[in-house]
This record gives structure tokens, C-alpha cells and sequence, in this order.
């Protein structure tokens, strides 16, 4: 064995290959650098560029002294950063980093293929983490110079500029493009994973099952989708487009809280009219599900619990599609039986003057509920508030500090406050979160509700008419409930929230929609009803590995034609001769087989004898053409080819 | 072991010319086409598809849509790479080779000429041991460089050579026998030392004469000129010494090299020996004449002279 390794060549890598290695790596540390941290893309970062500008001065392997000290480092900072080597994020940090030190000792052919395998898979991970379409974009750009490298490390070839030689590679994927998308619509999905999907560790940003004021101005900033709606009639307007999520009872002086009592029974709803909508919520790690105002119903794999707040069973870690029906005019649990007192609980020792305004107001309104609601609205509306979605801190009596101190913030704030207000004055109230608003896409007929839209706003419980919703936020600010967050916001947002960007983000999101939906969604379900177009309902694994089987060898049998396609070297002297052949074939004097050009044209002018000299002088430069040259010369070809055109044969009257 | 393989795959291909891809000589240009250009994956295709299977168990376990896309995109990507690198050879032409000359033993250059009316890239041809790669730009041929090991002198035929490519991701293998029903010309190998050819008894006598008596003229003395050359008498009425130039010998002296005269040696000792005068005469630049049994030279010098002998004495049975 080692006498057999020995006698293989060892085959240096040379300069093109490598600076294209390197431009592979460094596309695959930019894509993953939104993921790692920082400090780690960086030091990889200046690793790569170094061992790039030291190979570019001499070929040579970096010694061993250095290499094993860097890879205890690498692993040292995994562990540091992660806690552990295993799991999604530290594996493709440490895989990034071990491929960049894989850069260190490459020299030959073999390790260059070694690194771009190992690249690939990279690439592939770096769309284990988001799989939107800019990023998968980004990453089949991520193949280009991948596949260049691969060129460039086979000998003997014409070599072009660096930009130039990624074309080829481009050419390739174009190439194999209608194969793909064929292999991913037929490819059998897995109805359940193999070996555990990944739980993501890192909460991202969206509602929550609690709320605190302040909590959401985080949140009011991430501009990401959180669902897309269409509604099967006409839209609700806008001030209507309210999307419950968490309907939260329990305060306890900082945080307003969701119970989910699964114990207790959906409350009772009497819907006057509904509206039907279909909802793809991006994934949210959360179990619940929003739902435009009150729920009739809850979709598949969901349960309805008490206070109308749907449940899904598991929690959405995927793009989630359900439809539902919704009161829009209801009465919602109009008696309110022995729950009455959850709904007036607020905790000892907090808020003394916001308590005092309460039991004021009940005392100077007596038992007219809806003139106490009235005047807190007026409060809202005329004391002076400001809505701002960086207020000023608040103490431990955070109501009173708000309400009679600094008067500044957002709806978490407002609902919080009003919600106090009304128990403290005997009515029974709660906070509702979820979102409100949204982007009517007018193009696409759908809803973009985004992260920034999530809202909060207060259901108070009024004698006879059940559940009544109140949006504080709306005495204060009312183009947050007209126009939404952003309008809301005003000056106070970033640059990038400008009107024309924030359009141009919201026609945009047609295309992400549309990524979602016909690519991301693709799940075994949609497979299986891909061929209900032909008639058949339910395609099963089985069928569907025919399918790719037949379809694959229909797409080799095109590849195959190509390649096996070969051209004639064209002769345009011969195409030439064909064509007066044909012209006098007309005329009846068709060539025979085995006729050469000198005794057909002879035979050809005995048969016309008013062309006589003419064919005589085709004769001639024909064979002048043909046999005195290797190649035709041009300037001759080409008057031998206009005389041939020239050359009719007019009617002989005999 | 590995005579041991070479010698199964020699019967082998005796036994099963189809399986093995055996190819009989054929006459010059070689064409490759569709009928003998074979496709295998070379170990990095292998590896790389693993890797495929690997990162599409993990697309679809997570049910990652986009991996998965990836993943079919390189797939794909992979397999139509096996049809450029089909395209690659397909339609190449060998249309001449060129031997040069080599003594038994040493190594013979053979240069091929390739031609194809599309650019290729990367193709290589490999001979025993030895290979090398080279690209066609589709307008002009391309001569490559072989050399090829010889043994005993006389006619070899041409080995076979395997020309392939694994362009354009070395992930395929597309390959073809090329054998040309073309033979070289293995010279013999000359004699590493022994007596010089007996000149003809006439011959030395004449050549003594030339250089003996005829005084031809007097010249002034030159460092090296032997001493008793020197006409004492002339240089006694001069300033400086003077030397008796004597005529040149007419010619180069002739060599006539005769198989007969090597009688009572074996064949091959005679050739080797004949071999060695060859050189000799052609490194002393004296026109030489070569007899043979059925084929006689007759005397002259030069490369031309020298190739024909040796072609001669190569051909020798």
C-alpha cells in the first residue's frame, strides 16, 4: 500500500485553484457570519486572508507548531461561546472554523477536493439556520466558485481571468436547474424526521405569554414577517384588524400573565357575523395561534381555550398554514358567572393613587360602566400623553409613575394602565396582546402583519354586552389604530423605516410570500396532492420514486441527445454545389450516384446548351475550389456561391 | 502481485474482449466516439456522492426545504458534469504519430497529434507509467510528447494508451483505449567496448603515403608542431622558424563494415558489434559503408547515412 502511495504523483495545487479555494471559504464564513460570533468571524476571517497572502509568497505547508496550538484554540472558543461542541450552532461554528484551518495545510489536489466537499456541506448548513430566499440565493451564488475550483484543479487548460472563470460554473447550474427542481418536487418528504429536529435554543423575538411595559419595544422594532393572511370575503378595515393572541388575567404589580386553564371551557360566544381567513404564521416557538378578533373554532392540531385563545399542540418551530372562522360582531360571554372575581384581581401594595382614581371615578359615576371607561379614554386623550416607543423608566409603582408622572409610552403601557384603572373601579377588565394593522398587499390580495405590528389593548366586561374591546392606545394615538405601528412611531424609527423604502419592503414581501409558500411549504402534504391536477388525489412514496425515476431518465435521454449531438464541419462549397444540383433537378438533369461534378455539369450543359458557357465556367471554378486548395480560398468561395445563387434556369420554350 | 493483476488482465482481455474494452490496432486517425468512450466515477465522484446522500438525509430529516433544493441543484450539477466530461473526448481525433529514434533500452519519444474541431480541456494520455495532459483550442492540432520504453532493438508495436479526462469537476472518468496499428523502429544497442575494424590491408598503405613525403610547402612554426617538421636549412635564411607542411590525406579515412568479416560470432553480439563501428564512425565523421546480408550501403556520412545503417541492423532478423 505505501509503495502504491508513494508512486502516485503529488499533484501541487496551483495559484488560480487556490486563490478560487480561497474565495470558496470566505463566501462560506460570510454566510454563516450572521450566526457565529463576531470575534470568531474575525479571527477566521484575518486566519484566511493570512494563509491566502503567505501561499501567494511561497508554496508550502504551514508547520504543524502552529497549525495544532490554532486548533485547540478553535475548539476552546466553541466551548467557551457554547457551552459544548454538539448541536446545531457550535457544530457549524466549529465546522467553519475547521474548514478554514483546513485551508492551512492544503497544498495538493487532493486536499483542495477534500476542502470544497467540505465546503458544499457548509453551504448547506448555513440554510439549516434561515431558509429565506435571499439566503438561498446567496448560498447557490456560494456554488460558483466552488465549482470553479474543482476546474481549476484539473490540468492542462485554457486559462481565463478569476471573474471570467466563474461563468462556466454558472452555465453548469443553469444546466442542471430543470433536473433539480424536478429531484425537489418529486423527492419522497419524510412524514416525521429520522433523528430529533433541532429545538432552536435561541428564543427569537415575538409575542410573549407575559407582559410588562416596555417589554415590547424590541419587538416594535423587528420588522420580520409574523404571518400573512387572506381572507375569503372582503378584508375588515383597518381599525377592525385586530389579531388576539394572549389573553392575559393575572397581575402582579410588574407583569401582566397568561394562565392557559385547560380545565376551563371556551367561554360563550354569539356570533352575529364572521369573516373566513386563511393564516401562514412563520414559525414562533410559541404554541399559540392569533386569530382575528374572537375565534368560532379552532383549526386541526389546535385546541380553543377558555377566554377564546387558541392553542396549537406543538409549538411552531415551521411556517404554519390554518384557516378559521371569526366573530367580527359577537357577544362574547355574556354572563359572567362565578370568574367575575379573576377578572378584578390586582395585587396589594401597588399603585395607591392609580387605585384612589379608580374608586373615584366609581363613586362620581355610580354604576355607569361605560361613562368610567369614557373618562379614562378622556384621561388618555387630554392629560397630556405622549406616545413614544422609547419612554422614560418607570419605579416599583409603575402605574402611578406613568399615569401621574412621566406620561409617556406605547400601547403596553396604555392597556396596562387602563386595565388597573378599570379594576380598581369594579369592572372587570383584561389585557389582550397580538397584533393590529398590517400591510394590505393589493397586488397579492393578502395581509403582511409583521413583528412590528404586535399591539396590546384591553377587553373590559360590561353588563349586557359581554366582552367589549378598548384600545387606549388609540385615545392617545389614533394612527396607530388607522395607520399602523410605523405611522404611529413617527420620526422616532429609524432611517430605513422612510415611506418609499418601507413600500418598497412591503411589495417586496410578495416575493418572500411566494418563497414561503411554493418552496419553504412544500411539505409532504402539498406532495402529495401534486398530481391532483391529473386526476390523481393521493401520490404515495412509491409512485412518486417511479415519477423521479422516469422524469430523471427523460432528463439524462435530453443530456444524452446533447451530448451525443455532433456537428457537421459545415461546407459551404458543398452547400453550394447542393443547391445548383438542385436547381437543375428541377429541369430534370438530377445528379446520379457516383457522378462526379466534371460529367454531371457537362451532361447538365448538353441538356441546356443556352447555358452552355455559364455551367462550363461553374465547372471550372468548382474544381478550381475544390482540388486546388486544402481550403477553399474566401474571395473565390464566396463569388462561386453568388453565381450559384444567380444561376436560374428560365423556361426553355421548345 | 501487481504482474500477477496485469497477467489476469491479460487473459482476461484474451478471453473477454467486450467486458474488458479491448481494442484491436487500428489504422490511423483514430476517432473517439460514443461506442468506445466509457464513464466511470473516479473515487472523489464516489466520496462527493456520499456527501450528497449525507446532506440530503439532513434536508429532509430537518425538512429544510432550501437545503434540499441546494442539494438536488449540486446533485444535478454533478451528473451533467458526466455529460461534458463524455463531450470532453467524444469527436477527438489522433491523427498521427510520430516515433523518434532510441536504442534498445532507452526510452523512444513518440509524438502524437491530436486534433478536434471543438476546444477541449484537460485531456490526458497515459502510457505505461507516464502522463500528460494537454488542451485543444479547436482551430489547430496539438502534438503531445510520450516516451515510450524499449527492450530488445527491431520493430515494437504500438502500446496501447488509455486517453482520458476527468474535466470538468473530477468527479467523472471519461476514458478510451487508443491503440495505432503503428510499429517503431527500435535501433539496436551497440557493444560497450571491444576491437576497432580491421582496416583493409591496401587501404592503411595508402593512407600512410599521403601523409609520408610529398612536401607541399614551407609555413612559419606554430606552438605543437612536432619537432622534427621543422626544415632547419629554410629556417636558418629566415627570422623564424619554418615548418614542412605535408599534404592532408585526400579523405577521411573509409570504413568498410562487413557482417562477414564478424564470422564465427553470434547474431545478435555481430549487430551489437557492427552497432558500435556505426557510432564510432559516425562520431569521427569518416564516411562509412555498411554490408548486410541482403541489404548493402554504400559509403557515406552524415545523419541520414547513420539512420539508415541503424535502420539496417534494426531490421536485421
Amino acid at each position: 500500500m505505501s509503495r502504491l502511495r508513494a508512486a502516485t504523483p503529488v499533484h501541487p495545487v496551483d495559484a488560480r485553484a487556490f486563490d478560487l479555494l480561497s474565495l470558496t471559504l470566505a463566501m462560506v464564513l460570510g454566510l454563516h457570519a450572521l450566526h457565529m460570533p463576531w470575534w470568531l468571524v474575525a479571527v477566521l476571517a484575518v486566519v484566511l486572508g493570512w494563509r491566502w497572502w503567505q501561499r501567494r509568497q511561497r508554496a508550502g505547508r504551514v508547520p504543524r507548531w502552529l497549525k495544532l496550538p490554532m486548533l485547540a484554540l478553535l475548539t476552546l472558543a466553541v466551548i467557551l461561546q457554547y457551552g459544548n461542541v454538539f448541536g446545531r450552532e457550535p457544530g457549524t461554528a466549529l465546522a467553519v472554523g475547521l474548514l478554514v484551518l483546513k485551508l492551512l495545510e492544503t497544498e495538493t489536489v487532493r486536499d483542495a477536493r477534500v476542502g470544497i466537499s467540505f465546503a458544499c456541506f457548509a453551504l448547506m448548513a448555513a440554510l439549516l439556520s434561515g431558509q429565506g430566499m435571499v439566503a438561498t440565493v446567496a448560498v447557490a451564488l456560494g456554488l460558483l466558485p466552488a465549482l470553479a475550483t474543482l476546474r481549476a484543479l484539473e490540468p492542462a487548460q485554457v486559462t481565463d481571468s478569476l471573474p471570467r472563470s466563474l461563468l462556466p460554473g454558472l452555465g453548469l447550474i443553469g444546466a442542471a436547474l430543470p433536473l433539480a427542481l424536478l429531484a425537489f418536487l418529486l423527492v419522497p418528504r419524510l412524514d416525521s424526521p429520522l433523528w430529533g429536529a433541532p429545538t432552536p435554543d435561541q428564543a427569537s423575538t415575538g409575542l410573549a405569554d407575559s407582559m410588562s411595559p416596555g417589554k415590547f419595544a424590541e419587538l416594535m422594532m423587528d420588522d420580520s414577517p409574523a404571518m400573512r393572511v387572506t381572507f375569503d370575503g372582503t378584508p375588515p378595515v383597518r381599525a377592525q384588524r385586530y389579531f388576539r393572541a394572549y389573553v392575559m388575567a393575572r397581575y402582579d404589580g410588574f407583569t401582566w400573565t397568561f394562565r392557559d386553564l385547560a380545565t376551563l371551557a371556551p367561554s360563550k360566544l354569539e356570533v352575529a357575523g364572521s369573516t373566513s381567513y386563511h393564516v401562514s404564521l412563520v414559525a414562533s416557538q410559541q404554541n399559540v395561534l392569533p386569530t382575528l378578533d374572537v375565534p368560532i373554532d379552532a383549526p386541526a392540531g389546535a385546541r380553543m381555550r377558555s377566554d377564546r385563545v387558541v392553542v396549537a399542540d406543538k409549538p411552531v418551530n415551521d411556517t404554519l398554514r390554518y384557516s378559521l372562522s371569526s366573530a367580527t360582531r359577537y357577544r362574547l360571554e355574556p354572563e359572567l358567572g362565578p370568574h367575575r372575581r379573576r377578572w378584578l384581581q390586582l395585587p396589594d401594595g401597588f399603585n395607591p393613587r392609580t387605585l384612589a382614581l379608580g374608586r373615584e371615578w366609581r363613586q362620581s359615576h355610580g354604576g355607569d360602566d361605560g361613562a368610567i371607561v369614557r373618562a379614562a379614554l378622556a384621561l388618555f386623550h387630554d392629560g397630556g400623553f405622549r406616545y413614544t416607543l422609547a419612554p422614560a423608566p418607570l419605579g416599583r409603582n409603575a402605574m402611578d409613575d406613568f399615569l401621574f408622572g412621566t406620561r409617556e409610552g406605547f400601547c403596553e403601557h396604555y392597556a396596562s394602565s387602563f386595565t388597573v384603572l378599570m379594576r380598581a373601579a369594579g369592572i372587570p377588565a383584561r389585557v389582550v396582546t397580538g397584533y393590529q394593522g398590517g400591510y394590505w398587499n393589493k397586488a397579492a390580495n393578502y395581509l403582511l402583519v409583521r413583528n412590528s405590528d404586535a399591539h396590546a389593548w384591553s377587553e373590559v366586561w360590561l353588563p349586557g354586552r359581554g366582552w367589549v374591546r378598548v384600545d387606549p392606545t388609540g385615545a392617545v394615538r389614533p394612527e396607530r389604530v388607522s395607520q399602523g405601528a410605523a405611522a404611529a412611531a413617527g420620526d422616532q424609527l429609524a432611517w430605513y423605516r422612510t415611506d418609499w423604502l418601507q413600500g418598497l419592503r412591503n411589495r417586496w414581501d410578495i416575493v418572500n410570500r411566494w418563497w414561503d409558500q411554493g418552496v419553504i411549504g412544500f411539505d409532504a402534504l402539498r406532495q402529495r396532492g401534486l398530481l391532483q391536477p391529473f386526476g390523481i388525489r393521493d401520490v404515495d412514496t412509491a409512485t412518486l420514486g417511479w415519477l423521479l425515476a422516469i422524469s430523471s431518465t427523460l432528463f439524462v435521454a435530453i443530456g444524452l441527445v446533447w451530448a451525443l449531438r455532433r456537428r457537421q464541419p459545415r461546407d459551404p462549397l458543398r452547400g453550394a454545389m447542393r443547391e445548383l444540383e438542385r436547381k437543375l433537378a428541377r429541369k430534370g438533369i438530377a445528379r446520379r450516384r457516383g457522378e462526379g461534378p466534371q460529367d454531371y455539369l457537362r451532361r447538365a450543359a448538353d441538356a441546356l446548351p443556352g447555358r452552355r458557357e455559364e455551367l462550363a465556367e461553374l465547372t471550372r471554378s468548382y474544381l478550381e475550389l475544390r482540388y486546388a486548395h486544402a481550403e477553399p480560398p474566401t474571395e473565390p468561395l464566396r463569388r462561386f456561391i453568388r453565381s450559384v445563387r444567380d444561376f436560374r434556369i428560365a423556361r426553355v420554350v421548345k | 502481485m501487481r504482474s500477477v493483476m496485469q497477467r489476469l488482465q491479460r487473459w482476461a482481455e484474451g478471453r473477454l474482449p467486450a467486458l474488458t474494452r479491448y481494442r484491436r490496432p487500428e489504422s490511423l486517425p483514430i476517432e473517439l466516439h460514443r461506442r468506445r468512450i466509457y464513464i466511470v466515477p473516479t473515487g472523489f465522484g464516489l466520496g462527493f456522492s456520499v456527501l450528497l446522500l449525507v446532506m440530503l438525509a439532513g434536508a429532509l430529516n430537518y425538512s429544510n426545504n432550501a437545503a434540499l433544493l441546494l442539494t438536488c441543484l449540486l446533485g444535478a450539477a454533478s451528473a451533467a458534469s458526466m455529460l461534458v466530461a463524455f463531450r470532453n473526448l467524444d469527436g477527438l481525433r489522433l491523427a498521427h504519430v510520430r516515433a523518434g529514434h532510441a536504442v534498445a533500452g532507452d526510452p523512444l519519444m513518440l509524438t502524437l497529434e491530436f486534433d478536434s474541431a471543438r476546444p477541449r480541456q484537460s485531456i490526458r494520455v497515459e502510457l505505461a507509467d507516464g502522463t500528460i495532459a494537454f488542451a485543444l483550442d479547436g482551430r489547430s492540432g496539438t502534438a503531445v510528447q510520450l516516451s515510450l520504453a524499449t527492450e530488445k532493438r527491431g520493430w515494437q508495436a504500438m502500446p496501447r494508451m488509455r486517453v482520458w479526462s476527468s474535466w470538468p469537476l473530477g468527479m467523472f472518468r471519461a476514458w478510451s483505449w487508443l491503440r495505432p496499428e503503428q510499429a517503431v523502429l527500435v535501433w539496436p544497442r551497440a557493444e560497450d567496448a571491444g576491437p576497432p575494424p580491421r582496416a583493409p590491408a591496401g587501404d592503411a598503405r595508402h593512407m600512410r603515403l599521403y601523409r609520408g613525403d610529398e612536401l607541399a610547402a614551407l609555413r612559419d612554426y606554430r606552438v605543437g608542431d612536432p619537432r622534427r617538421h621543422i626544415a632547419w636549412k629554410s629556417s636558418a635564411r629566415h627570422e623564424n622558424l619554418l615548418v614542412k607542411d605535408f599534404e592532408q590525406p585526400q579523405s577521411r579515412p573509409q570504413w568498410q563494415l562487413d557482417w562477414r568479416q564478424l564470422g564465427g560470432m553470434e547474431n545478435e553480439a555481430r549487430i551489437a558489434r557492427l552497432a558500435r563501428w556505426v557510432d564510432e564512425a559516425e562520431a569521427q565523421r569518416c564516411s562509412y559503408s555498411l554490408w548486410l546480408p541482403g541489404d548493402e550501403i554504400t559509403s557515406s556520412n552524415g545523419p541520414l547515412h547513420y539512420a539508415r545503417c541503424m535502420n539496417a541492423l534494426a531490421r536485421l532478423p
